[in-house]
């Protein structure tokens, strides 16, 4: 059972592995990730909204819809701890 | 753990600065690094401190169980209320821009922004507390 | 020679890692028997995704997206995968806290948590 899975795991990376070099190489400045959304927000926080902090710029208010999807997440969380644990009656 | 008076006394001097840097840590979070998240753990590790050094009592005794559902329920509606609040006032859902071109108020956005991330904070102050509290009860039911 | 040693590995060294650790979390989430390095193999994998796909946002000198006072030019690393993993975060700390109930009640119910054992006790009753 250990063997197939040691198997399967080198399989994978060596797939993986594969892939490497054709990625962009670490801090380049011309990477398409960069180049198109990132200057995008980078430029427009502060005409739009007025505040430093870019990253709960775009949190709280450009994907504020996620944010409100992740905190519904996290409350149903306690809530399946609360009912699972909880041994002998009232809620 | 309740024996040692170094763990004691550390604890008792630790946990209100702990508090007043969480609650500093998500009010700053327009203006530095910060934000609702980070600021929530930080406030319920103050009392997973207590917890560890003092024994489950003491933490259930300030914090009840339905004031802990009362507090998980406060801040997300605190977000989806400042959400429909902008749909009445005639824009899309969480569309801040529309209520601060009606009233006028300059850096309403900003204002706003941080209400929000009070109310995540607060929520998950209230779960990761509620969490840990359940596991940390061993069989016997405490109401 | 040393153009593409250069290239494939010292450039691009925190694919690498990344790749690493997600094999180390997966082998641990296939092979090992209890319950509870499962979930710790589970959460290795997901901090090796964290890493890789923050390494996405680095601009060399770049700083942190937070503007400085007004006159002072600057470049700024890019803030959108920052927002994307702060989310990733939470999720995989709500998945380990039921994964973590779940034994708990696993353990009240049958008295064991070693996967062979468990089948064992669950096709005897």
């Amino acid at each position: 059972m250990k063997v197939k899975a040691l198997l399967a795991v080198l399989f994978i990376g060596i797939i993986l592995f594969w892939t490497v070099e054709d990625m962009p190489a670490f801090g380049d400045p011309q990477a398409p990730a960069t180049q198109y959304t990132g200057k995008l927000y980078v430029e427009s926080v502060l005409p739009d909204i007025g505040i430093d902090n870019i990253v709960t710029a775009i949190l709280a208010s450009y994907r504020g819809f996620d944010t409100l999807g992740e905190v519904v997440v996290i409350f149903t969380a306690g809530i399946s701890v609360t009912l699972l644990l909880r041994r002998g009656g009232r809620l | 753990m309740r024996e040692n008076v170094v763990i004691r006394t550390v604890s008792r001097l630790a946990v209100p600065f702990i508090q007043v840097f969480a609650l500093y840590v998500i009010v700053h979070g327009a203006l530095g690094a910060g934000g609702g998240f980070q600021g929530g753990v930080a406030f319920a590790s103050s009392f997973i401190l207590m917890i560890v050094a003092f024994g489950l009592a003491s933490v259930r005794k300030r914090l009840s169980n339905k004031w802990i559902v009362v507090y998980s329920v406060l801040g997300i509606t605190i977000y989806a209320g400042i959400g429909l609040l902008c749909l009445f006032m005639g824009g899309n859902y969480l569309e801040y821009g529309v209520i601060e071109a009606i009233l006028g108020i300059p850096h309403l956005h900003g204002y706003l922004l941080d209400a929000v991330e009070i109310g995540i904070g607060i929520t998950v102050m209230a779960v990761m507390t509620s969490i840990l509290c359940d596991m940390a009860d061993k069989g016997g039911e405490s109401s | 020679m040393i153009e593409a040693f250069y290239e494939l590995f010292l450039s691009r060294y925190n694919y690498w890692m990344a790749i690493i650790l997600m094999l180390i979390g997966l082998y641990a989430l296939i092979a090992k028997q209890n319950l509870v390095k499962k979930l710790i193999g589970l959460n290795i994998f997901q901090t090796a995704i964290f890493l890789f796909y923050i390494s996405f946002a680095e601009v060399q000198g770049g700083t942190a997206p937070i503007y400085l006072p007004e006159g002072v030019d600057a470049l700024y690393v890019n803030p959108l995968p920052h927002v994307l993993i702060l989310t990733a975060i939470v999720v995989g700390v709500s998945v380990t806290a039921v994964g973590l109930s779940l034994i708990v009640r696993i353990y009240e119910e049958y008295g064991v948590i070693d996967e062979d054992d468990l089948m064992q006790v669950v096709r005897g009753r």
